[in-house]
């Protein structure tokens, strides 16, 4: 094919935008529309998950050991570990998958922690040792809190394990929240989207079928497909691309806007409610909206016309 | 190269043999109902000028687009060029199709365009260099008498010169053949006549022209080759005919 040919198609793509305003402009918006539900949609339930995964992270196993100061039972059942030992087991308990971090915590560490917390500053005052001597421990922080029982029924198994600290309620509580979240909003997701594809593709169509007289014509007079589908084509992704980018400017505006308020106006929150950046949202929300913007533009364009071709 | 030229010769020979068009013995049944070209053998000479004739359902637009291979033949050969169009390929009717230039009633121009970028349309299919479509489109276009409406849009143009803008886009690539559907079907009497002297003198200048009417008078001043069809069968073919009543 000579340049001037595909110069000639690619102008006559952008010529039909303007030659075809109204189609256009109705098409934009269907397709704007599709995307700023779906952008919206997605933009809110990234940031519940990401709430969620907060919260998941700050919940925590902890593990004790046997120690000399155990009662007499502890001596009877199970074992006192050595340092070594202990670091041993520290080590295949950062190695399990459901682990995302393990830190240790000496019993010297644990008091100066908690003395203060519950005596005040003058927290050694009257306790010439340490009362939380023997109570070293692993706090274990979790990848998925949905694995807590594994991870728990395993700790318990092992010999040197005294006592295992940990909350069944507030794992189960998250991860079903997680799930009917993740559940629910995939379902959501996917009819937004079934329903984006089926309005853009149609309204392409549409657009399409009124002009298949100008389809006739020029395979009357010897055009071959790529002559008479390339404009098209270039038309659909053109319109697909300005449908996906306007709704991504407003819902970057508006994203920012609310992101600006909520972190103001609910500023004591701010340790619970962890809201994603902009650009966090948007790593996912770009290449989805282009993707099916554009998508849909080439390939509903692409199989409207060769309907059309068979003249 | 060699095949090329091989196939060349072949089509060359078929047309010295029967005719530019020759259908051979042609059947069109559609899904429903009875065929629409029932046994049509005619041959039609390069550089011939022929009026087709016949009612509503005689077959002239089923013998149309058989020509222009929209359609192909239930039974028998259709050959146009040379090419026998049963054995052309989906990819292959374009460039056919080039070689022929076709009118129709309704003129069917790309309204959203004005008259010069419809005539250019032709030869931009073509990849004609864009230095020759400049000088080829105002060429023609003076040759139909619309020199001066180059940048019209074409709804602003009678029903007269938008024909003559169809003829332009029909003949900007010198096609060797011209199929015309009831060019003047929508036409006064003064612009069919002016379409007809148009017609006439591109057959003067060697293109075989195949003109569908109903038009009585002018097919019978012309005193051209008529072939008369009814109900899918030619029922006349004469040289110098004139416009057979039916009743």
């Amino acid at each position: 094919m000579k340049i001037s040919t595909l110069l000639y198609t690619i102008k006559q793509g952008f010529a039909n935008i303007f030659r075809n305003k109204w189609y256009s402009l109705a098409s934009i918006a269907t397709i704007s529309a599709c995307l700023f539900l779906f952008g919206l949609f997605y933009s809110i339930v990234a940031n519940f998950q990401n709430i969620l995964k907060t919260a998941e992270e700050g919940v925590s196993v902890t593990v004790f050991f046997h120690s000399e100061w155990d009662g007499c039972e502890s001596h009877t059942d199970g074992q006192i570990p050595s340092e070594q030992k202990i670091e041993e087991i520290g080590q295949e308990i950062a190695k399990r998958a459901e682990v995302s971090d393990v830190q240790f915590k000496s019993a010297d560490e644990a008091w100066a922690t908690f003395g203060p917390d519950y005596f005040g500053e003058d927290y050694a005052e009257g306790f010439p040792e340490n009362p939380l001597a023997g109570e070293d421990s692993y706090e274990i922080f979790l990848s998925d809190v949905s694995m807590q029982d594994a991870l728990v029924t395993w700790l318990q198994s092992i010999p040197e394990v005294r006592k295992v600290n940990y909350s069944e309620m507030t794992a189960n509580t998250l991860s079903g929240l997680n799930l009917l979240i993740a559940y629910v909003s995939m379902g959501i997701i996917v009819i937004l989207l079934a329903v984006s594809i089926f309005l853009i593709s149609n309204t392409v169509a549409i657009g399409i079928s009124v002009r298949s007289e100008e389809i006739n014509i020029m395979k009357y007079i010897g055009a071959t497909d790529f002559f008479v589908r390339a404009p098209f084509v270039l038309e659909g992704m053109l319109i697909g691309l300005i449908g996906a980018a306007l709704p991504l400017g407003l819902i970057y505006s508006l994203y920012n806007y609310a992101l600006n308020y909520m972190v103001n106006r609910f500023m004591v929150l701010s340790g619970f409610l962890n809201f994603l950046s902009v650009d966090e949202v948007f790593h996912f929300l770009v290449p989805i909206s282009l993707g099916v913007g554009v998508g849909i533009g080439f390939l509903g364009s692409i199989s409207t016309v060769r309907k059309h071709l068979h003249v | 190269m060699a095949n090329k030229e091989a196939q060349r010769l072949k089509r060359e020979r078929i047309i010295e043999e029967n005719g530019i068009i020759f259908l051979d013995n042609v059947s069109k049944s559609y899904s429903s109902g009875s065929p629409a070209l029932n046994g049509v053998t005619l041959s039609i000479g390069r550089g011939e000028f022929v009026f087709i004739v016949g009612d509503s359902g005689s077959g002239k637009s089923t013998l149309i687009k058989l020509l222009l291979r929209e359609l192909t033949a239930t039974s028998g050969s259709v050959y146009v060029m040379g090419n026998d169009l049963a054995k052309l390929k989906h990819r292959q009717i374009p460039r056919f199709r080039r070689n022929l230039g076709v009118v129709f009633q309704d003129f069917r121009l790309l309204n959203d365009r004005n008259v010069y970028e419809n005539v250019a349309f032709a030869q931009r299919i073509v990849e004609t260099p864009v230095s020759e479509i400049r000088r080829n489109v105002p060429a023609i276009l003076a040759t139909v008498g619309l020199a001066g409406k180059y940048k019209a849009k074409t709804k602003q143009l009678s029903g007269g010169e938008q024909q003559r803008v169809a003829l332009a886009r029909a003949l900007v690539n010198n096609p060797s053949i011209l199929l015309a559907d009831e060019p003047t079907g929508n036409l006064d009497p003064n612009n069919s006549w002016e379409i007809m002297k148009l017609l006439e003198e591109i057959n003067e200048s060697g293109t075989t022209v195949v003109v569908v009417t109903h038009n009585r008078e002018i097919v019978n001043a012309m005193q051209k080759r008529v072939i008369t069809m009814k109900k899918g069968v030619i029922i006349s073919d004469e040289e110098k005919g004139g416009y057979i009543d039916e009743d």
